[in-house]
């Protein structure tokens, strides 16, 4: 009788990765479950840096200056006591990744150094060039890498997950899963699941994410009963770089490291940019927010892009603004941001340094996510999840270099917690009643009937269809008529998703079935994040609705919960426990009052 | 042509009115490999993923034959996740970097060509199996051994050139370029430039260098170190710029001086 418990891990970027190092480490074995091998998880797309009050610039920072900007610039939509848990455990997070290798950026001293991001007048953001997410995802990789030869860790990757079992008490006993290769389906039991799947950018189409950010395992956590809380919280971040595949990121440290945001002040100059004169540019971010100026939080920045575009004035009057560099010697601008201004010189063709970069806002995170409690369990019995995919930390708005520290507070927190559940529940005959087998015979049923549908509908057109319904209507202005015409639309892909007829004979490794079962799940969620916004009568955050200007803290102070069900996901509402720090109104034209 | 001392791109003149991909399939590993052609308007702007996307929603060949959609691998589109990388116009590299327009302009031809890597298992058209690096990187011990995750405080401290020089090497993103234009990289004989470099980043670090030697010793076998030819086509081909070769070289001198002066220690 080994005292050893099983816990299924499904994603393999930080957030798993945290929680599988942590559990392994505990002696317990974890069944770690990823679409893409674990090094290759969108974790790596992160680029600006990783929070922590570290206070090592003699400017008095602290872990409650941390948790007082992370809840301001979140809108007060966060439940606070988990903020300030990871906010007071950030400075640790950090050292840990320094003793494990990363090669973050250091002081003369040889002392990390750390730079400013929005949301904040502190120098916290620790860096290793303009790749964080990459360094950190990466050292995580190696100390799992570690468990793994020694027995601890088994990883199945390129592996999808499909469902979760649960049993007849509506307990989670386990998963099924999808072999991308073969399209097999195995049923992996165990006594704890985390789920750890990142964001859902692809049900905007056209989105910051990487091509496995389908939202896709936390929707069918959704639709077996888990709750989805805030759903319609989308972060759409001011600076990426228009592209046909995709939009790519332009990250937050330009502007850190002192990029301005303008346009020229003369509507439609078709001059080149190094041409206009200062007295002719319109730094409008500076203008409008003196005290924090290319610095504001995300979603503020986000509107004042949109909105100068959208009256007019942008470049050359199309949708896009300068973001530029080019006042910063360039030595400096390679040794800080290297990396990044690589990405916009090799998809644009023009050298950030020499000349301003042209950007405009795209789709980029989610602050809701699964529901958890405070120790990073969902509803489910069993089932706990952690990092983007769930709601805990950001609120309305997510600051800048806050996600990398949560993902890693998520895994965390989350894996003793699966620990101490595991240790606990009463296997019984679970693994041999048939409820497994049960659930992948009902999941091979319906790989079956989209393998044999035979309608017509193409599945990547119902996609883009649903990309651009998501983005015209759901993302940075929204109206309540948009709204409900787009859950309309959304039903209607749902009826025609049931008569797709794929489009590849050859089943071995194939595309088609896995990114249809996706899409059905991409469907659930984007009616969870537009009813969510629909019904959600104010502005806060990231969600700006012009008929409703005002955040209403009376009615709306609350989380969104939304529970599946067959005709529509029932939306109930939540308190917020704001028990340490006192809602204000944000306002970020001046220094703020703590 | 230069403005303010950098390199301004040479752009496709007269676009043409379409363009072809010339793509290698092959129905599973083991199965022969064929050709198929496929057409597409020219737009501004394409890389090869975003063409790869549009032939996959309706896939049907020049001649006019429905037929499978290609498949391949991708996922972050931005260069940093490694996985998209094959073998365009006879160059190794990733495909979601490739842009159709400089493309033509390098091969002054209408016909981009499509192959999955060679050194690696083919699953199935461009997309292959490439867990033998990761296998490669446990040989290595390609990790700093931590007495446990609990809060022990920061690391050593570093200066800013040596964690500048180590964060080169640890841009490696496991792409494969390196080995697939390696000429001595194949039939499990040689390691790789690969996991060489990442021995090299955790024996440079203050806390790697105490189990230096036990990295060493997985570059020491038959298919060690000892295999590298010279040739340099690995950092020529590396997408991150990884110094793969002065990662061969500072080990091979470290091996050398382990072996001159190893018998001391004992």
């Amino acid at each position: 009788m080994t005292s050893s418990s099983k816990i299924a891990i499904v994603g393999g970027g930080l957030a798993g990765l945290a929680a599988a190092m942590k559990i392994a480490e505990a002696g317990h074995d974890v069944d770690l479950i990823s679409v893409v091998p674990v090094k290759r998880s969108h974790s790596v797309c992160a680029q600006g840096g990783i929070n922590g009050a570290v206070n090592t610039k003699g400017e008095g920072d602290s872990p409650a200056k941390h948790l007082d900007d992370t809840v301001y610039g979140g809108d007060f939509l966060a439940n606070q006591p988990p903020v300030k848990r990871m906010c007071d455990m950030a400075p640790e997070i950090i050292y840990l990744f320094d003793r494990m290798g990363v090669p973050f950026s250091r002081t003369k001293e040889g002392l990390l150094d750390f730079r400013r991001f929005g949301g904040t007048l502190h120098h916290r953001t620790a860096f290793s060039g303009a790749s964080t997410g990459q360094q950190l995802l990466y050292a995580l990789d190696e100390q799992v890498r570690k468990f793994e030869v020694g027995g601890k860790v088994t990883k199945y990757e390129g592996w999808e997950m499909l469902s979760l079992v649960l049993d007849d008490h509506q307990v989670c006993r386990g998963l099924i899963a999808m072999n991308l290769q073969t399209l097999e389906l195995k049923a992996f039991a165990a006594d704890a699941v985390i789920m750890a799947t990142g964001g859902p950018g692809l049900v905007f189409g056209k989105s910051t994410n990487s091509q496995t950010c389908t939202g896709s395992a936390a929707a069918a956590c959704y639709v077996q009963g888990a709750r989805y809380a805030n759903g319609e919280f989308i972060q759409v971040h001011p600076t990426s770089i228009p592209g046909e595949d995709k939009l790519r990121l332009m990250s937050e440290s330009a502007r850190g490291e002192g990029g301005r945001v303008w346009v020229p002040k003369a509507d439609g100059d078709t001059r080149n940019p190094r041409d206009i004169p200062e007295n002719e540019r319109w730094y409008f971010l500076e203008e409008k927010y003196p005290a924090y100026g290319n610095l504001v939080p995300r979603d503020i920045a986000t509107r004042e892009i949109f909105q100068v575009c959208l009256e007019g004035h942008g470049v050359a009057g199309e949708n896009q603004v300068y973001l530029d560099l080019t006042h910063i010697d360039a030595e400096t601008l390679t040794r800080k941001l290297g990396a990044i201004l690589e990405i916009y010189e090799m998809f644009v063709g023009d050298d950030p340094r020499y000349v301003p970069m042209r950007i405009f806002p795209g789709v980029h995170y989610s602050m809701g996510g699964l529901w958890v409690d405070f120790e990073q369990r969902t509803n489910i019995p069993g089932l706990f999840a952690a990092g983007e995919c769930d709601y805990s930390i950001h609120g309305a708005n997510r600051l800048g270099a806050n996600s990398l520290v949560s993902c890693v507070y998520g895994g965390f927190v989350a894996a003793p917690s699966a620990i101490e559940y595991a240790k606990n529940v009463e296997r019984g005959n679970t693994e041999t009643n048939g409820i497994h087998e049960a659930e992948l015979n009902r999941q091979q049923a319906l790989n079956d009937a989209i393998i044999n549908s035979t309608g017509g509908e193409n599945q990547y057109k119902l996609h883009d269809e649903l990309g651009k319904v998501m983005t015209d209507n759901v993302t940075v202005v929204r109206y309540n008529d948009r709204l409900q015409a787009t859950d309309d639309k959304i039903r209607e892909l749902q009826e025609r998703f049931g008569k797709i007829s794929i489009n590849d004979s050859n089943l071995w490794a194939t595309q088609a079935v896995p990114h249809a079962r996706q899409l059905k799940n991409m469907l659930e969620l984007a009616r969870v994040i537009t009813l969510g916004a629909l019904n959600r009568n104010e502005s806060r955050g990231a969600h700006y609705k012009p008929d409703f200007p005002d955040r209403d803290d009376e009615n709306f102070m609350k989380s969104t919960i939304a529970e599946y069900a067959a005709e529509a996901p029932v939306l109930s509402y939540e308190p917020i426990d704001v028990s340490l720090v006192e809602p204000r109104k944000r306002d970020y034209s001046s220094k703020k009052k703590a | 042509m230069t403005t303010n001392g950098h390199l301004e791109k040479k752009k496709l003149d007269s676009p043409p009115a379409t363009i072809r991909f010339k793509i290698q399939r092959r129905e599973r590993e083991g199965a022969a490999a064929y050709w198929e052609t496929f057409e597409l308007k020219y737009r501004r702007n394409l890389n090869v993923i975003s063409a790869l996307m549009e032939i996959r929603k309706e896939p049907v060949t020049v001649e006019g034959k429905k037929t499978t959609p290609p498949v391949w691998d991708m996922s972050c589109l931005e260069q940093v996740c490694g996985i998209c990388t094959m073998v365009i116009d006879g160059k190794v590299r990733q495909s979601c970097s490739a842009l159709v327009d400089d493309l033509l302009v390098a091969s002054g031809s209408d016909t981009i060509t499509l192959a999955p890597m060679s050194k690696f298992p083919n699953v199935r058209d461009l997309k292959v199996d490439r867990s033998q690096m990761f296998e490669h990187l446990k040989k290595v011990e390609a990790w700093i051994e931590l007495d446990g995750s609990y809060s022990l405080g920061p690391g050593p401290q570093i200066s800013n050139e040596v964690a500048q020089e180590r964060y080169a090497f640890s841009r490696c993103m496991t792409c494969g370029c390196c080995l697939e234009a390696c000429p001595q990289y194949g039939d499990d004989n040689y390691i790789g430039p690969q996991a060489i470099a990442q021995a090299r980043l955790f024996n440079m670090h203050p806390v790697g260098a105490i189990t230096k030697e036990e990295r060493l010793n997985g570059l020491l076998g038959d298919d060690g170190i000892g295999n590298c030819g010279n040739a340099q086509n690995c950092v020529q081909v590396c997408p991150m710029s990884v110094p793969l070769t002065k990662a061969i070289y500072e080990t091979n001198r470290d091996i050398t001086v382990d072996a001159l002066f190893g018998w001391l220690k004992k």
